[in-house]
């Protein structure tokens, strides 16, 4: 049986990974090789890493943490952040990543999805979707974009099955709502999109105790689910977490 | 000049993952799109992401068809990962492609069902079906790690070594005399994953 990943998520700025709340309020926690390092020894499934600075000088600085990455951990991670062109992908492909996220950029240019499958496969190709709710949308949920400071028109439904047609081969799924709360994923929205995909879809924003984990396999129909501050801040190991959902019947990589 | 172990580029996909559990494991390797050198390896990997008819329309364009059977021909170990251990059947149903025909059978798409996505894409536990060197000192039911839409259907059971339940029982891992696959990536399944590559650079069949 398919196990349920748990992937850690790592928000990088200066070649520093930083936890932020709702998005803002970032502080620098550590060193994102060393976390991977350490991460990968305690069983994460996979790992992604969001260039939060993105901007052109920096680039290098974290082209060159994915490369360091990529050395000293053997699970599969993505990468993420300000991607706007092939080239881009391709960029952090060469440098060891196995996927590569999309955002804001597929907002504004949907055929960066169809291009970059085309060109890598859809397995390279990861669709970043940050929602929030709001009654007026026909889904129930609003696609921001910019880290979530900016609206879109789009709404979640349609925008994740528009990715998944045009060659997506996954969605993680941040609830805006919900996320650096830790008060548990934002449920109905996972359900609504995981259900409605024939892609797997990775749930995202909000996981402070283990059994939020278990509620977004079990009621949110996640395939994965991504953690941050739970682990970042020492409150749980990836292992810890492991154990919890196995003793109650959630299939895990547990060795 | 040759190289005692050869890594094929074809063009499919980025092969930046096998290379660097390569060096991890602190062997000496080339990466090589020449014929010439991959028919004369002491050792070959066949790895490869992508689509299966740009695979083979790539291999046969380049004489890269040619040079892995006769590599195969002369008895020194071979093995295939992902779309490298579904292009040695006879025929993919990805675009109903012709492929290289080391072994018979072919290889299949998975039908997506409620709860359970297509691509298979993730960790799932592969199942020993018979003993075979390349899962020395790994656990029966040891997770590997996948990402497929498509899967191997081998026409003969006695191939199968490791096999994988996604709905369909399929093989996830195949082998005869000096011919091994694995349709999941162990450069990309953690410790499992770097034993059997080890015990690939190992293997004297």
């Amino acid at each position: 049986m398919l196990a349920k990943r748990i992937i850690v998520c790592l928000d990088v700025r200066d070649g520093q990974t930083t936890k932020g709340v709702r998005f803002r309020d970032n502080r620098d926690i550590g060193d994102p090789v060393e976390m991977a390092r350490s991460y990968y020894q305690q069983g994460v499934d996979e790992l992604v890493f969001y260039d939060i600075t993105a901007s052109a000088e920096r680039r290098r600085i974290f082209i060159d943490v994915v490369e360091r990455v990529a050395r000293v951990i053997f699970v599969p991670f993505a990468v993420g952040g300000g991607i706007s062109s092939v080239g881009q992908m391709r960029e952090v492909l060469l440098a060891g990543a196995e996927k590569v996220s999309v955002n804001s950029q597929a907002v504004r240019n949907p055929r960066l999805i169809a291009d970059g499958a085309e060109r890598f496969g859809s397995q390279c190709v990861v669709l970043g979707l940050d929602a929030a709710r709001d009654p007026q949308m026909p889904s129930g949920y609003r696609v921001f974009i910019d880290g979530g400071r900016l609206a879109t028109e789009l709404d979640a439904l349609s925008w994740a099955k528009e990715a998944q047609r045009l060659g997506a081969g996954e969605i993680v799924l941040n609830s805006i709502d919900a996320d650096g709360s830790l008060d548990g994923y934002e449920l109905t929205l996972t359900r609504l999109i995981s259900e409605n995909m024939s892609i797997p879809v990775v749930a995202s924003g909000g996981a402070g105790h283990p059994r939020h984990l278990q509620e977004v396999f079990e009621q949110g129909r996640a395939d994965a689910a991504l953690v941050a501050s739970m682990v970042h801040f020492g409150t749980y190991s990836v292992g810890q977490i492991k154990s919890y959902l196995r003793d109650r019947g959630i299939p895990v990589r547990l060795e | 000049m040759s190289a005692d172990l050869v890594v094929v580029d074809y063009s499919a996909g980025n092969l930046r993952s096998v290379e660097t559990a390569l060096q991890h494991l602190e062997v000496r390797y080339r990466v090589s799109s020449s014929p010439e050198e991959v028919a004369a390896a002491q050792r070959l990997i066949v790895p490869g992401v992508g689509e299966a008819r740009a695979a083979m329309e790539q291999l046969s364009a380049t004489g890269l068809d040619r040079a892995i059977d006769e590599f195969r021909r002369a008895g020194r170990p071979l093995l295939g990962i992902c779309l490298g251990c579904q292009i040695i059947f006879d025929r993919s149903a990805e675009r109903s492609t012709r492929c290289l025909g080391f072994l018979a059978g072919t290889v299949e798409r998975f039908t997506p069902e409620p709860g359970r996505k297509v691509p298979h894409m993730g960790w799932n536990r592969v199942f020993r079906r018979r003993p075979h060197p390349l899962f020395d000192g790994i656990a029966d039911g040891a997770f590997f790690y996948f990402v497929h839409s498509y899967y191997p259907q081998p026409a003969k059971a006695e191939v199968v070594i490791g096999e994988c339940e996604y709905g369909p029982r399929f093989a996830a891992a195949v082998a005869r005399d000096n011919l091994a696959a694995c349709q999941f990536h162990p450069e990309k399944s953690a410790e499992n994953g770097l034993r059997l590559l080890a015990n690939f650079l190992g293997w004297k069949p």
